[in-house]
């Protein structure tokens, strides 16, 4: 299996060098190798499992909490205004 | 030739809680920009979202309304996509295993019943608000602003099967999911502000044919006004492009309401690759047998049960009974008034005329809904029973309606205050009448040759010096009398 750095930089919005697009190519393929080795085990009998944990039904009640301050959330961000994240323009 | 067209709406409907679907925030609507967040809804690294309770028992109440089966089994999955709007880089939706499987439900279009298939109903967060620069004032133009105050806020997405076959049948299908959304009290199915959406999935393919054309989504449609006109525009813009030697396009076309067409997001759009998978912060769901069985007996009595139980039990047509089980409220003022003022049919017929009528007629004068109604059920029963004692007539009753409306209080009050008490005393009236056939000697000359018609305008003549507080059936004797 061979990742597209291409495809994934598209989908995640970033642009990269051809310089990055080598050296990422590079990492992640041989971060698939790796994981890839799972596939050699013998899987036949085994039920699938999104989970690890033996937990099921873990539910809140409907109850409001206080959220942060505005300030607080936003100073998080690279960009803000004083009542909103800014973003660069988003549609045309 | 003849095309037929296929479409499948997906409905994303705002479920009513008071908190968002993985965090303790507000879902409350229109408060300042970013001040019902936390690190949970913007996605700050490390936190753990934890699964509100109602939003599950609503699905799952939904899902029942729609005959579907509750999976004894499912989990929460991430939707990645990258946009300002969802701060995590991720939407939690759920992909395989979603609460509420193979359901259906009824529509009627044209007199025929119509079964439309529920694919699918699952549980799903909103993402924020994009607010894009003109909306926002028009700062130097090269930005967006978004606002997480939407960000979390549960929905669930209904997905129906492919099963329509006309932009008719789509509204109809739209029109019964809200009713049966607010009769749960699940979603308020406000189009207008958004807690109730649809996308379409539509193509069209020549009449006979069996296997599915491509189809195009059609998104952005957001009143209900537009589902049906968005549908004609895409059914003739594909039949057109199929006649034309094109074709029909997978693509996403957005609904310009201004424009009255549907445009293609070509470019604009993110490529389709969410590489879903499941979300490893979310514990699957095993919903409990009892308390599943408890959502199910608690469930109230849904429209088409209702409409028909009106039909058999009031004697209403059909037509009455839809119009008066479409909202939950109305059908309660309704049922509230027919059980205070008579057990008789004609009764409940009577009700029925005067709450399609007069009593529609005056909220919609103030566009209030049924809840913000001044008039009780009761008070409108009172006055029927003025009516059948004589103490009131036909034509004034509206009058007096219409005062209770405006003052909320009880018929006999208004009756003694304004004087609306009908004369039913023969001298009275005939003094009335004899004046009027003085008044006019060329009217009674046509009507004794003839003419009448003209009957009415005497009773109209009659009224209008009693002020319509004439007993019309001794005045229709007096007349008759006299004039014959």
């Amino acid at each position: 299996m061979k990742i597209s750095v291409e495809h994934i930089a598209k989908l995640a919005r970033l642009s990269l060098s051809e310089q990055e697009k080598e050296l990422f190519s590079a990492q992640l393929n041989s971060i698939i190798v790796y994981v890839e080795k799972l596939s050699e085990l013998d899987t036949k009998d085994i039920e699938p499992t999104s989970h690890v944990l033996s937990l099921n039904n873990v539910v809140r009640d409907d109850t409001p909490r206080e959220s942060i301050l505005r300030d607080e959330a936003l100073s998080n961000a690279p960009d803000h205004t004083e009542k909103f994240y800014r973003v660069p323009k988003i549609i045309e | 030739m003849k095309y037929e067209a296929v479409i499948g709406l997906e409905v994303h409907a705002q479920i009513l809680t008071d908190t968002k679907i993985f965090c303790g925030c507000s879902t409350k609507f229109g408060s300042e920009p970013n001040t019902q967040t936390c690190p949970v809804c913007i996605g700050m690294p490390g936190v753990l979202p934890v699964l509100n309770k109602k939003t599950l028992e609503f699905v799952i109440k939904t899902g029942f309304a729609m005959n579907c089966t509750i999976s004894p089994y499912s989990r929460f999955a991430r939707k990645n996509y990258f946009y300002p709007d969802l701060p995590k880089g991720y939407q939690i939706s759920q992909y395989e295993l979603p609460i509420c499987e193979h359901g259906y439900t009824e529509i009627v279009v044209d007199g025929n019943v119509k079964k439309i298939g529920i694919t699918r109903i699952h549980m799903e967060e909103d993402a924020g608000k994009n607010i894009h620069e003109s909306a926002s004032g028009g700062q130097g133009g090269n930005y967006s602003f978004v606002d997480l105050n939407r960000a979390g806020v549960p929905l669930m997405e209904i997905v129906s099967e492919p099963d329509i076959r006309s932009p008719k049948e789509a509204a109809e299908y739209m029109k019964k999911l809200r009713t049966i959304l607010r009769y749960l009290g699940v979603c308020d199915g406000n189009m207008e502000q958004g807690s109730l959406r649809c996308d379409a999935n539509v193509s069209v393919r020549p009449a006979g044919q069996k296997e599915f054309s491509t189809r195009a989504e059609v998104k952005n449609i957001n009143s209900f006004k537009f589902v049906e006109k968005a549908l004609e525009y895409e059914i003739k813009r594909q039949i057109k492009v199929i006649e034309e030697g094109g074709k029909v396009l997978q693509e996403t076309r957005l609904w310009d309401s201004n424009k009255g067409i549907t445009e293609s997001m070509r470019g604009k759009e993110e490529a389709h690759d969410y590489r879903y998978f499941p979300e490893p912060d979310l514990v699957p769901i095993m919903v409990e047998q009892k308390w599943v069985d408890n959502i199910k007996s608690s469930l109230p009595e849904l429209p088409d049960v209702k409409r028909e139980r009106f039909v058999s039990e009031y004697g209403l047509s059909e037509y009455d009974a839809d119009l008066l089980t479409d909202e939950k409220p109305l059908a309660d003022w309704y049922e509230e008034a027919t059980a205070s003022y008579s057990l008789s049919l004609s009764g409940s017929k009577i009700i029925s005329n005067w709450v399609k009528g007069e009593l529609t007629r005056l909220l919609n004068e103030e566009n209030k809904t049924i809840e913000e109604c001044p008039l009780k059920p009761k008070q409108l029963a009172e006055m029927l029973t003025l009516m059948d004692k004589g103490t009131i007539s036909g034509k004034i009753a509206k009058t007096v309606f219409e005062e209770m409306y405006k003052t909320g209080n009880d018929a006999e009050v208004i009756v003694k205050e304004k004087g609306l008490v009908q004369i039913s005393d023969e001298s009275a009236i005939e003094k009335a009448v004899d004046e009027v056939i003085a008044k006019n000697p060329k009217e009674v000359e046509r009507f004794k040759a003839g003419d009448e018609k003209l009957i009415g305008f005497f009773v109209g003549q009659i009224m209008k010096l009693t002020k319509g507080k004439a007993n019309p059936q001794i005045v229709n004797e007096l007349l008759k009398k006299k004039l014959l």
